[in-house]
């Protein structure tokens, strides 16, 4: 080859051929073979899934559709051999809203409708101003006067005759408005300077999320009476919402702390050359950040919360969950469908914490995007 | 005029007398003396409706009671256990079944979880799917509420004990689950259970409670323990495991010496916590009557009235076994912490 050089005959750069265009993949075989069998081990759980997939999907569609009884015809029921769906026709109204005057339960609807709105609404970035925040307090309070009744005409409902859905929402956000400025307060504790206040705040946070919600609840149903001056007596759903808000303020404090101690030192800095106080600097350059930081946390404290609320029936109030038992443990001859009425509730639970967290993980996306940005 | 920029004297410190109530010593100390003195104010005051409660009431208070026999019958223990024992030994009763549950209930939890979280990281969208299913299900609906399910399967829609389901030497019916156990007796021998007239004779059992229990937080749990084995399989750049290839690994040797080491120290924490939670979350054993710590504190507060003294005495238990723990993973994350700079 090195005679071309000193021949002297021009070198001629001949381009290489192209390289064929990788082969497209298109069709129904290559979506198969790249989505279900791409590699051994995939090859092995699609099999596997499938059988399972064949052998259960038919027999529950025969089951909870095809089999099933929609109308509330007990009879019926008895002969069918799929699901009685008849239950849930039968015994929505104690199921949705428990013992609550059955005559006025309209009211309970329209609060929780109001709840629900204020929810949403709170997710919304466009409605994050101070309105919003006063906003919060003054539906809770509307819901309560709604539910409780007394004034404006409307009939007085004691609250041990609350329950169903519109008591679990109650709670839920009740006691998350509660938990969060205390969980605020307890966060700006445990990232204190004074050894002592961190220590108080940390001492409680700790213990807190050492114990199970259910002694906490136990601490609020046997203990509080003892705590109050004698001759007061104390509400069994306060006492409970007292306890569940004890309970959050602690979590909510963690998840806080985080978005606190992600504010870098150099802000703090930067901000006290300014000649801005602690309150100043916390009130206009940290917790704007922060706050805005840790709504993905918040909102799965607030699944937690709204799922945790299903154990105020151990002691003793007939939310969702038990208002279910309400309905069915007294009759006798629709108790054999506690199932099918189980998974009419747990649907319910589903729909609102699935939207939550699908929720939750949008915020974080955004959060992601503006964080790489 | 010239002006000259030599250097003036340096301003002097400013001026903060020791014990000056402006200086930001003595505030946070101040600060600090005040929320202590409001605690023990609070305490003190608490403390003393308490106690004039108790007096008005003639309710007795102290531990004592715990050396009192209890009177009341446990379903099952794993010590030998009847009425006319005292207090603490049925609170050590309920101890060990709670610990009972927890301990199987992480290993079972443990490893479909963890087979779930592979799973959701499969090839197969098929797989995919259903795994993610199974983790949208079992976390967003209540534990209490799957418990109870749960319950009502094993107690209402299993066969009688009369006529079990069986595979082998395995029964399961309302009657809870039949299993060989094995013996010792004259070289190894295995103790059968057989179909007796009314219900399964002999072998080791498990009633439908332990098992509702148990099935209940190993698959709750599991739905959790997925998340966090996939986000720390996913936390591994894809990066590590290309190069370790081009250096050469096999497929084997870059799972153990590049890929886990790093996923761990993700995983282990979080996968700590969650069975922090389990351990908790054993404590909704009260609501199907499965004598847990809690329910057997229950039970005591309802004969003896001392409510103080029982929930204190729950608290503790949980307190302890979560502190000992964190404890153990702070100086395990101490240990495996990367060593930078």
């Amino acid at each position: 080859m090195q005679s071309q050089f000193t021949s002297g005959t021009p070198v001629v750069h001949t381009a290489t051929p192209a390289r064929p265009a990788p082969r497209q993949s298109h069709g129904v075989a290559t979506w198969f073979k790249g989505h279900l069998f791409g590699s051994w081990a995939a090859s092995v759980g699609t099999v596997i899934v499938l059988c399972l997939l064949l052998l259960v999907v038919p027999s529950l569609w025969r089951w909870a559709v095809l089999d099933a009884v929609w109308r509330s015809d007990f009879e019926a029921c008895q002969v069918a051999t799929g699901a009685c769906w008849g239950v849930v026709t039968e015994k929505f109204r104690i199921i949705l809203f428990g013992r609550y005057l059955f005559e006025a339960q309209w009211r309970p609807l329209l609060a929780t409708c109001l709840m629900l709105a204020l929810l949403v609404a709170s997710g919304k970035r466009r409605f994050w101003t101070a309105r919003l925040w006063a906003l919060w307090p003054v539906v809770l309070v509307l819901s309560y006067v709604l539910m409780a009744g007394g004034t404006l005409g409307l009939p007085a409902v004691e609250t041990d005759r609350w329950g169903g859905l519109p008591l679990t929402i109650l709670l839920a956000s009740l006691s998350m408005a509660i938990a969060f400025p205390l969980g605020l307060l307890l966060a700006l504790g445990r990232t204190s300077e004074l050894p002592v206040i961190r220590a108080l705040c940390r001492v409680y946070i700790e213990i807190i999320r050492g114990v199970p919600l259910i002694s906490v609840l136990f601490m609020a149903s046997f203990m509080f009476p003892l705590l109050l001056p004698q001759g007061f007596s104390i509400d069994v759903l306060l006492r409970v919402l007292i306890g569940i808000s004890l309970f959050a303020a602690a979590y909510t404090a963690e998840v806080l702390r985080g978005g606190l101690q992600a504010i870098p030192q150099s802000q703090w800095e930067a901000a006290y050359t300014l000649g801005l106080n602690y309150w100043q600097i916390q009130r206009k350059v940290v917790l704007p950040q922060a706050l805005a930081m840790v709504v993905p946390g918040i909102v799965n404290n607030f699944i937690s919360t709204f799922k945790d609320t299903s154990l105020v029936t151990i002691v003793g109030l007939y939310e969702l969950t038990g208002a279910l038992s309400l309905a069915l443990n007294s009759d006798a001859s629709w108790r054999p469908f506690k199932v099918e009425a189980y998974l009419f509730v747990a649907a319910i639970y589903f729909v609102f914490c699935f939207a939550m967290s699908l929720y939750s993980r949008s915020i974080e996306r955004q959060l992601q995007r503006s964080a790489t940005r | 005029m010239l002006h000259s920029h030599t250097r003036g004297p340096r301003r002097a410190a400013p001026k903060q007398p020791v014990g000056s109530w402006r200086s930001p010593a003595f505030r946070s100390a101040l600060i600090q003396a005040l929320a202590v003195l409001v605690i023990v104010i609070l305490v003190f005051m608490l403390a003393r409706t308490v106690a004039g409660h108790m007096q008005a009431r003639g309710i007795q208070s102290g531990f004592d009671f715990l050396l009192g026999s209890a009177g009341f019958d446990i379903g099952e223990s794993l010590i030998p256990f009847d009425s006319l024992q005292p207090y603490w030994m049925a609170y050590l009763v309920g101890l060990t079944n709670t610990l009972r549950v927890a301990i199987l209930g992480i290993v079972l939890a443990s490893i479909l979880g963890t087979l779930i979280g592979i799973g959701r990281l499969s090839k197969s969208i098929l797989l995919r799917g259903v795994c993610s299913v199974y983790v949208e299900f079992f976390r967003n609906i209540p534990l209490l509420l799957q418990l109870l399910v749960w319950y009502l399967l094993f107690t209402e829609l299993l066969p009688d004990s009369q006529a079990p389901w069986h595979t082998g030497p395995f029964f399961l019916s309302k009657g809870g689950l039949s299993f060989p156990i094995p013996t010792w007796s004259t070289g190894l021998g295995w103790d059968m259970p057989v179909l007796g007239e009314y219900a399964v004779e002999n072998g080791g059992s498990l009633t439908p409670e332990f098992l509702a229990l148990l099935v209940g937080l190993s698959t709750y749990t599991a739905a959790f323990i997925a998340e966090v084995v996939r986000s720390g399989l996913q936390s591994v750049a894809a990066g590590q495991s290309e190069a370790a290839h081009a250096l050469g690994l096999s497929r084997s040797q870059t799972l153990r010496k590049v890929l886990l080491p790093q996923a761990l120290r993700v995983i282990i924490p979080p996968m700590t916590s969650q069975y922090l939670n389990l351990t908790k979350n054993s404590s909704l054993a009260v609501a199907i009557g499965y004598p847990d710590v809690v329910s057997i504190a229950n039970t005591a507060i309802n004969q003896t009235g001392r409510a103080v003294e029982c929930i204190a005495l729950v608290m503790l238990v949980y307190l302890s076994t979560s502190l000992i723990t964190s404890w153990l993973m702070a100086r395990y994350e101490a240990r495996m912490a990367l060593q930078e700079r």
